[in-house]
């Protein structure tokens, strides 16, 4: 099977205070695979994911999705991807279960959401507002979405913090999957996989220390 | 695209009504101060019925602007902080619908139940009963504005959720809204016709609803770069 | 963006640099125009336009209150404007005009305050009244100080930039709105006596000092917002490396 280019990134450079963050990243990603981005704390590994979300505007840099530019193809880029971020979006009066099938996309069924959060190991906490939950299990509600999301291309920032040995295994699973079936990860993480196959990409900081 | 335009609404409007029910505290507290500040009115100035009616127009929207002031900085805060306005601002379809369903909720939580109890202040202050029902149109279309303007407000300061700046932002927006709105109760205090003020309330309504989403959009894109 | 590149003058016109470099030539000859209109302006006011017939002497201070209101007002647009074309372009150096233009509007527009309440005590008997020219200058005052004030709130100056930019878009359709609700509140309020007639009733002899001013007063304004964005494009510039070689050379003379 010939692998297809999912994500192309050229040059990709990001300004805080008029100083460049990093040294401009370039990438590519095909269907299939996964990719580690590294750096140390501060390195702008958060940043460089909120520019790949669009959540912050570049300075510089092209990003082409399945061989288009990104302008051409804004609301199906944003359409395929799944991001998770530091922040788990999971709101705290909301139950286990209300959480995950608000996150999950418009119709998916109740057994495909009992499913996903059997996998992470919840499902006995379904009914349970989240602020009765650890921070391990608010990670894991957040994570049970890898199950229900219909998106190709993975944005997945420090995806292992607050889990623990059995959370990481069943969410390394769960990756795994997706590369199977075609799709596309890129993860920031200090902890090291056991399981995943992935490319790794060194963040260079540029920050100039004022 | 029709059905994508209107998800986004109902989505974040349950949502956040559903968050609201479950909060109830955080309900209750604006509501709490608009009444409790009503009843320091006729302590600090004379229980005469005569002087608390001619004040009863202004007052009675002074403190519905500060009860609206205080809620609104809440709006996307939670939001930030747990995580959910990023997944917001990822969303492919058009921010403005998840806006307004968000102001929706708010108002609805907010404006709609000042709206209800502002009858009881119509009664301290001896609001004649003419006025009643003005006086509910008014804060109805009227809150509905500030909560729109509030969100611009809240949405700039998002990186420092300060309530003074806040303040300092939203107030001198809040002058047409705090004129018509008071106006219109006087005018029915008054005899006048009262409709024209309303009428100009909800003129500004449509306006805030066509640009207060554009500025809110753009503000809190500027959110995570602060 | 690509669009842009062609516009190789707009481009010229973004540079800080380009505006530094220019601006030094410029300031001397505005400098002088500035100081002559305004110089010439107060002694024909103050000494050589001829008395009111109601006020008096005292009226000779709208030739400090009229030009302050009138650039005050016109600067939050141009100040409005600036941050729009930032917001557009994605222009730095719209951007520092907008930031220097804030401080120099708000300061006018308390100018036009004090001035106007000096004016109001033997005019009207009293410093302030609600009049609606009045309080849509105190509301200016505010909006002034939010633009101010929401800078602080960002640590990082681009999305302060736009913050702000963003703000002053907010502000400048509101106020018109403001304008004609505090107009037309006020009418509903006041009796109409304090209603003061339009500048073309008055005596050619009083108006022309007043426009020399008025047009001193935006000299003005263009001399002071040059300065101010001069010291802002040393400030973010100065990792710049015609920044550091302005900077050694200034070292080397002293």
């Amino acid at each position: 099977m010939a692998a297809t280019n999912i994500l192309k990134i050229e040059n990709l450079s990001f300004e805080r205070n008029d100083a460049l963050l990093f040294e401009p990243v370039s990438f590519e990603l095909n269907s299939g695979e996964a990719l580690h981005i590294e750096g140390a704390n501060g390195a702008g590994k958060t940043t460089l994911f909120q520019l790949l979300i669009k959540l912050l505007e570049p300075c510089t840099g092209d990003v082409y999705f399945r061989g288009q530019h990104l302008s051409q193809c804004h609301f199906e880029y944003l359409s395929d991807i799944l991001f998770i971020g530091h922040q788990s979006a999971v709101k705290a009066a909301l139950t286990v279960e209300e959480n995950l099938s608000w996150m999950s996309p418009d119709g998916t069924s109740t057994e495909k959401i009992t499913a996903a959060l059997q996998f992470v190991g919840l499902e006995h906490y379904a009914s349970i507002p989240c602020y009765r939950l650890s921070a391990g299990q608010h990670r894991r509600v957040a994570l049970a979405r890898l199950m229900t999301t219909s998106a190709t291309l993975w944005y997945l920032d420090e995806p292992f913090a607050a889990l623990d040995k059995q959370g990481v295994g069943f969410i390394e699973n769960c990756m795994q999957q997706h590369l199977d079936q075609g799709g596309c990860i890129v993860f920031s993480s200090h902890q090291d996989l056991v399981k995943i196959a992935a490319r790794s990409y060194r963040l260079n900081p540029l920050r100039e220390v004022v | 695209m029709h059905n994508y335009l209107s998800a986004g609404f109902i989505a974040y409007l349950t949502r956040d009504l559903l968050l609201g029910v479950r909060n109830k505290t955080d309900l209750v507290k604006p509501l709490i101060f608009f009444l409790l500040v009503s009843a320091l009115v006729p302590l600090s100035i004379a229980p005469e019925a005569e002087r608390l009616a001619q004040l009863a127009p202004g007052m009675i929207w002074i403190f519905a602007v500060l009860a609206t002031l205080l809620s609104v900085e809440r709006l996307f805060s939670d939001d930030l902080q747990d995580g959910s306005l990023e997944q917001m601002l990822m969303s492919p379809n058009l921010l403005i619908m998840p806006i307004l369903g968000k102001i929706t909720a708010h108002w609805v939580m907010i404006g709609l139940p000042l709206t209800l109890l502002s009858p009881v202040l119509g009664v301290w202050f001896s609001l004649p009963t003419v006025a009643v029902t003005p006086m509910m149109l008014s804060l109805a279309i009227g809150t509905a504005v500030l909560c729109l303007i509030g969100a611009v407000g809240a949405a700039l300061t998002l990186p420092r959720q300060g309530g003074v700046l806040l303040a300092l932002l939203v107030m001198p927006l809040y002058m047409p809204v705090l004129i018509f709105g008071s106006a219109t109760i006087q005018s029915a205090v008054d005899g006048l016709d009262w409709t024209a003020p309303l009428v100009i309330l909800v003129a500004l309504l449509a306006i805030a609803i066509a640009l207060c989403p554009l500025a809110i959009n753009a503000g809190l894109r500027l959110a995570k770069n602060g | 963006m690509n669009l842009n590149m062609q516009w190789t003058w707009f481009h010229r016109l973004g540079s800080p640099r380009w505006f530094y470099q220019k601006t030094q030539r410029w300031l001397p000859w505005l400098s002088l125009l500035t100081l002559s209109l305004l110089i010439t302006g107060i002694v024909w006011g103050l000494a050589f336009a001829p008395e009111d017939a109601k006020q008096g002497n005292s009226f000779r201070i709208i030739y400090v209150h009229v030009p302050a209101s009138v650039v005050a007002l016109a600067g939050y647009y141009i100040m409005a404007i600036a941050g729009a074309v930032g917001l557009i372009w994605r222009i730095k150096l719209s951007y520092m005009l907008m930031r220097s233009a804030a401080p120099i509007g708000a300061a006018l527009t308390f100018i036009a305050l004090v001035t106007g309440a000096i004016w109001g005590k033997p005019t009207w008997g009293a410093y302030w009244v609600w009049d609606a020219r009045i309080t849509s200058m105190l509301i200016l005052l505010f909006l002034y100080l939010g633009v101010m004030a929401l800078r602080h709130a960002y640590s990082s100056h681009e999305a302060a930039d736009k913050a702000s930019a963003i703000l002053g878009l907010v502000g400048m359709v509101n106020v018109p709105i403001i304008y004609k609700s505090v107009d037309w509140w006020q009418t509903l309020h006041q009796p109409a006596t304090i209603k003061f007639t339009g500048a073309p009733s008055m005596h050619p002899d009083m108006f022309l000092p007043l426009v020399v001013m008025i047009v001193g007063f935006y000299a003005f304004y263009a001399v002071t917002l040059m300065l101010f964005t001069r010291a802002e494009i040393l400030r973010r510039e100065y990792r710049a490396s015609w920044v550091k070689q302005l900077v050694s050379e200034k070292l080397v003379e002293k």
